[in-house]
């Protein structure tokens, strides 16, 4: 017995990722379902097994702080893809460049003339109150006029099968590792798929991601030195750290590993003695980056590190102070921001956001708190959220007391209806569940966006979150075009990084 | 590279290095107890005397009997020597220069470390135990063959050897140390010719060198050839005499590294011998002992020159 797609039921509110209708696969989705019908269930479970044992072995692990200790997690993956047509996937990654360019002119703005404030575009109490604005960063010129090199920003597609940004994430976002181990997984669970249906490979991000650093460089020297910086083994996301450094061939550091002299460069710590560092991918938070400028006890950053960055004997990416561009806030204002610096039309919308400063929209807010999600402007990571359908009285009146209190502090916006994608629940069962997509988007000389992204999934039935600590997994994400001709196939090989 | 990563993987050869030579060193008391004259009373504490762990062990046990001391050597986790830390500390290495060691490496570990978790029962009772070493050794060398046949030589792979010819240097010596003081407990009586050929032809076993001493010495098993040979002889992957100069090798082509080299000369250069007449004894125990403590400042000039503990 195989899958009963026939059986699938997409509910009706929700746009499906696979299915138009019950039975119907989407164009670009036909030729992978048509081959999945082909499984039987024993094919399926022992796919299954071997993706579980292929995880295992690539050691691709997540960690988890509770439970007594840390402890590395198996990565929660779905065997069933999520598909997107290459034309659809072509302007959505125009609108990702769009977004991040406008976003870097307008982080430059602010820490030089700020003249969007002085235009009138966003008031001025916005940028004084935003907790990742750095006053420290006035006056600093990064490379290219880029601040945020890599983003990842969260997209969700609408009941009316658009995509819209729920959130630009300009500090650390990370994801990336599981996006490019996720292909290989299905290389190697479900092989014959790719001879079936015409993938565009993802592997060439370290790639791109390495150009991108080694671009920022402040010596012009052939081989500039780029590191990773990373907090250590105990952060989530240590995985992804090494992963990186590894496929870049970069040396993956610690704070301690390095030092800044008096001549205010950073040099790193090596059998050979000490060796000049030209760019670091730091994937620490800002305010850990120097106990000199920022929080005195921190022992994951550098002494200095801010010295030598201002001097411009080393490029950090992403720059500090670019989280001022994360504020849920200032997100608000993103479309503005295109308008005004590029003088184009947003090419992906945002999503309809209240902000709880003005007295209308305030109003409205408080008066509409069950149907609408509450997020406090400078929190990631889903802290402090108030989702309203999910509520009870208690807690929503709690959050109109809080939004009273700082309403610059607060937003809001009306529940998703995210959409769902067919996954595998139990034996062989297929069911909706709801995801999500970030993609990542470089800025450097050039820019570049992931072919795709990383497709997190929330595994409970009816469930919304999609973060890996409470349940949720993720699938691979195909960008597909027409039917398999030989010469794209062999296009494709090539292209393949990996 | 790195000074963290260099010192990072030179432990990591360490302590996987100490993991075999556990299982060695237990290996020689186990196969002892089935060959030496019933009259022997074999005590299983030297094996924690001679790894200098009496003041842990003593914190911990107040029996002195064979499955304590094997209970300790193998699974204790108090004591950093033991099997089990070593495979901990060992993973803990390896999974963080994942990206200078060969990937299969750290596959490799984990089942390593899985399959003393699962069975250390088995190595700690006297049925199962000596295929439950055998299987620790044979796992230990996989990963020895894994690097030997992937890794480029550059400064991670001296960073490897100069590990694992120290550590591998001071466990010839607790070896040899093993064997002279369990000799010392052989009366001297009809038995004892018959007892010291086995349990100086379990110490060559032990460390795999029983079958190229006798082609080296061209004699049966002496205790002074034995000793001169595991010391002096300039062929065999675990003499002294050989791992200190396969050390000084990768040292000359390391940078700034005129202080260890120094070093490693002047031990070099006074390598003890044996007499020929007397069976080694007590004097030769204190000469081990004063090799293993050059071996630590040994260590102690490498942590200085290459691993920059200090601030710069």
């Amino acid at each position: 017995m195989s899958i009963e797609w026939k059986e699938y039921a997409p509910e009706g509110e929700f746009y499906d990722e696979l299915f138009s209708s019950p039975g119907n696969p989407r164009q670009p989705a036909k030729r992978l379902v048509s081959y999945l019908s082909t499984l039987s269930e024993d094919d399926i479970q022992s796919r299954k097994m071997a993706t579980e044992s292929t995880i295992k072995e690539m050691g691709v692990s997540f960690t988890v702080y509770t439970e007594g200790g840390n402890i590395d997690r198996a990565w929660p993956f779905d065997l069933v893809p999520r598909v997107i047509s290459s034309s659809q996937w072509e302007k959505t990654a125009a609108g990702l460049k769009q977004r991040l360019k406008a976003l870097n002119m307008f982080i430059d703005d602010l820490y030089h003339d700020q003249k969007i404030i002085r235009d009138g575009i966003i008031p001025e109490f916005v940028l004084k109150q935003s907790k990742n604005y750095r006053p420290e960063c006035e006056g600093v010129s990064p490379r290219f006029g880029v601040w945020a090199h890599i983003c990842g920003t969260d997209l969700v597609r609408d009941k009316d099968g658009q995509f819209y940004v729920l959130e630009d994430n300009l500090r650390v976002p990370s994801g990336v590792s599981y996006m490019l181990e996720n292909r290989s997984i299905m290389k190697r669970v479900i092989p014959e798929v790719f001879e079936k249906v015409n993938i565009a490979p993802v592997g060439d991000y370290p790639e791109h991601l390495f150009d991108t650093l080694a671009s920022l460089s402040p010596r012009r020297v052939a081989k500039p030195v780029v590191v990773v910086l990373t907090p250590g083994i105990y952060n989530s996301a240590y995985f992804e750290h090494a992963f990186l450094a590894q496929r870049m061939g970069a040396e993956l550091i610690e704070g301690s590993d390095l030092i800044v002299k008096d001549d205010d460069c950073v040099y790193m710590k090596t059998i050979a003695g000490l060796e000049r560092v030209d760019v670091i991918y730091r994937r620490i938070d800002d305010l850990f980056l120097d106990p000199e400028v920022f929080e005195k006890d921190s022992v994951l950053g550098v002494p200095g590190l801010m010295r030598a960055w201002k001097a411009g004997n080393v490029a950090l990416a992403n720059a500090p102070g670019a989280g001022v561009a994360d504020d849920k806030v200032v997100y608000a204002y993103v479309p503005e921001i295109i308008r005004y610096y590029l003088g184009e039309e947003p090419l992906i919308p945002n999503v309809e956001t209240f902000l709880c400063y003005d007295d209308e929209q305030r109003e409205y807010v408080l008066a509409n708190l069950d149907k609408l999600v509450v997020k406090p402007a400078n929190e990631s990571g889903g802290y402090g959220m108030l989702i309203g359908p999910h509520s009870t009285k208690k807690e929503r009146e709690t959050f109109a007391e809080l939004i009273k209190a700082n309403p610059r502090n607060y937003i809001a916006q009306p529940t998703l209806a995210l959409s769902t994608a067919p996954t595998l629940v139990g034996k062989n069962k297929i069911e909706p569940r709801h995801l999500d997509l970030r993609p990542f988007v470089l800025q450097g000389r050039d820019s570049y966006v992931t072919t795709g992204g990383l497709t997190r999934v929330a595994m409970k039935k009816g469930s919304l979150v999609v973060n890996s600590s409470q349940g949720g997994g993720s699938k691979d994400t195909w960008i597909v075009d027409g039917p398999v001709t030989k010469a794209a196939k062999k296009k494709a090989a090539k292209g393949e990084g990996k | 590279m790195l000074s963290k990563v260099a010192e990072r993987i030179y432990w990591a050869a360490r302590y996987l290095e100490r993991a075999e030579s556990t299982a060695r060193l237990l290996t020689i008391y186990d196969k002892l107890l089935f060959d030496l004259p019933r009259q022997v009373d074999l005590s299983w504490y030297n094996l924690i005397v001679i790894n200098s762990l009496e003041a842990d062990f003593n914190e911990r046990y107040s029996v002195r009997d064979e499955r304590n001391v094997v209970k300790f050597l193998l699974g204790d986790d108090s004591n950093p020597s033991s099997l089990v830390c070593s495979l901990k500390a060992l993973r803990e290495n390896i999974r963080t220069t994942r990206d200078v060691i060969p990937p299969e490496t750290w596959e490799m570990v984990n089942e390593l470390t899985l399959f003393v978790q699962e069975n250390l029962n088995q190595g700690i009772s006297r049925r199962n135990r000596h295929e439950f070493l055998d299987s620790v050794i044979k796992a230990c060398q996989q990963i020895i063959g894994l690097w030997f046949v992937s890794m480029p030589r550059d400064s991670a792979w001296d960073m490897l050897l100069l590990g694992q010819n120290l550590e591998r240097a001071d466990m010839t010596t607790r070896n040899l140390d093993a064997g002279v003081a369990t000799l010392m407990e052989v009366e001297d009586d009809d038995f004892a010719v018959n007892a010291r050929q086995i349990i100086w032809g379990n110490v060559l076993r032990s460390l795999n060198a029983e079958q190229p001493y006798r082609r080296a010495a061209r004699s049966s098993v002496k205790g002074h050839l034995v000793a001169s040979y595991l010391i002096g002889d300039e062929c065999f992957p675990r003499t002294l005499s050989f791992c200190l100069s396969t050390m000084s090798d990768v040292v000359t082509k390391l940078p700034r590294n005129k202080d260890v080299l120094n070093f490693l000369k002047g031990m070099q250069k006074e390598l003890p011998g044996c007499s020929e007449t007397d069976e080694p004894g007590e004097e030769f125990r204190d000469t081990l002992n004063s090799l293993q403590l050059a071996l630590g400042d040994l260590h102690s000039v490498i942590g200085t020159t290459w691993f920059m503990s200090e601030s710069v």
